[in-house]
């Protein structure tokens, strides 16, 4: 008789973990989500969506960063994102036109969250400056400050960073690049 | 500390095949749910450096709430049989069915030793015990079993 490690089947133990993630209420859900500008890591608490990110660094860089800001307790939870993945699929597919999302402001400041929450009164389809923007957070002479926030937007396209441009029409910075923001406009039917 | 999901995705498999051990197939998984509901609310760990050992402690502490649910349960008999019942599903690893049969402490030592492969210093960790105790009770068990250990 000897005393061998069990055998196990690993898909018995996948499944239990899957069972483990259904049932569980992390601080932090994520998943990933295809989209024309990309692969997309979508995260939310409790409260709503907290970050959309552009996978280009890579899942495991986002998640980790995740762990370091808001809570360790993370988990791949794709069901707890059923509604945000839904409501980009319409997006993309040209059949909505505003986000009905609760979203978590956990990770910003008081004038950024305001630049944020500006931003994401700018309906689909229309542009704004950053002195625009700036201003109607409360202070037309920071649109420097507004620059900045909205360059620290954690969940881009749901607030629509990209609809927000230089006086000149100019289209400055994104924070995925360019390109997916002429995309994004592109899609919404502005001329770029 | 490490995301909680490459954790679940590192320890997986080493907690379900000491739990398969420990109190079967078939109960394994309401132990698993448990231990990793546990591990999440207490997460990340204090003073632990080796986690590993952590969430085998915890999934150690379940197998026994499982054992003494079972033990609450059973009939009792007239008679107390001679030799340890085997109580293992068809098909299972019968050895291990024998080891869930030992008393808590020498089962405890010689299913997170060579179940869940710890170091006799981290069963002794998880058992609260000096790791000469731990040593002891995994010797003793695998005596009662008449076991060699190949590794």
């Amino acid at each position: 008789m000897t005393l061998a490690p069990p055998a196990f089947d690993p898909a018995d133990a996948a499944a239990a973990a899957r069972r483990f993630t259904d049932a569980a209420e992390p601080d932090v859900a994520y998943a990933t989500v295809d989209s024309p500008v990309g692969l997309l890591v979508v995260a939310a608490t409790p409260r709503g969506l907290v970050r959309l990110a552009y996978e280009d660094g890579g899942v495991d860089a986002i998640v980790e960063s995740l762990a370091a800001r808001l809570s360790p307790r993370i988990l791949e939870a794709p069901a707890r994102l059923d509604a945000v993945r839904r409501e980009l699929d319409e997006y993309f597919a040209g059949r909505r036109r505003a986000f009905d999302l609760d979203i978590d402001w956990a990770l910003y400041s008081d004038f950024g969250r305001r630049v944020l929450q500006a931003t994401a009164r700018i309906p689909f389809g229309a542009t704004a400056t950053y002195g625009q923007v700036a201003a109607r957070a409360g202070n037309a002479k920071a649109s420097r400050a507004a620059g900045r926030a909205l360059g620290a937007n954690a969940i881009p396209i749901v607030v629509p960073c990209h609809r927000v441009i230089g006086t000149s029409g100019r289209l400055v910075g994104y924070t995925g690049g360019v390109e997916r923001k002429v995309a994004l406009l592109r899609l919404e039917g502005v001329e770029v | 500390m490490i995301p909680f999901q490459r954790f679940l995705d590192e320890q997986r498999d080493a907690v379900w095949r000491f739990l398969v051990a420990a109190v079967g197939r078939d109960a394994a998984d309401d132990c698993f749910q448990e231990t990793f509901l546990a591990a999440m609310a207490a997460y990340p760990p204090r003073h632990d450096r080796n986690l590993r050992g952590w969430v085998l402690t915890i999934a150690n502490n379940k197998a026994l709430d499982h054992h003494r649910a079972r033990a609450r349960r059973a009939v009792p008999v007239e008679e107390v049989p001679e030799v340890a019942v085997w109580d293992g599903e068809p098909g299972e690893d019968e050895v291990w069915a024998r080891v869930r049969a030992l008393p808590d402490k020498q089962r405890a030592a010689v299913l997170l030793r060579y179940a869940g492969d710890l170091t006799h210093r981290q069963v002794a960790a998880a058992l609260g015990c000096t790791e000469e105790a731990a040593r002891r009770s995994a010797h003793e068990g695998l005596k009662k079993l008449r076991l060699e250990v190949t590794r």
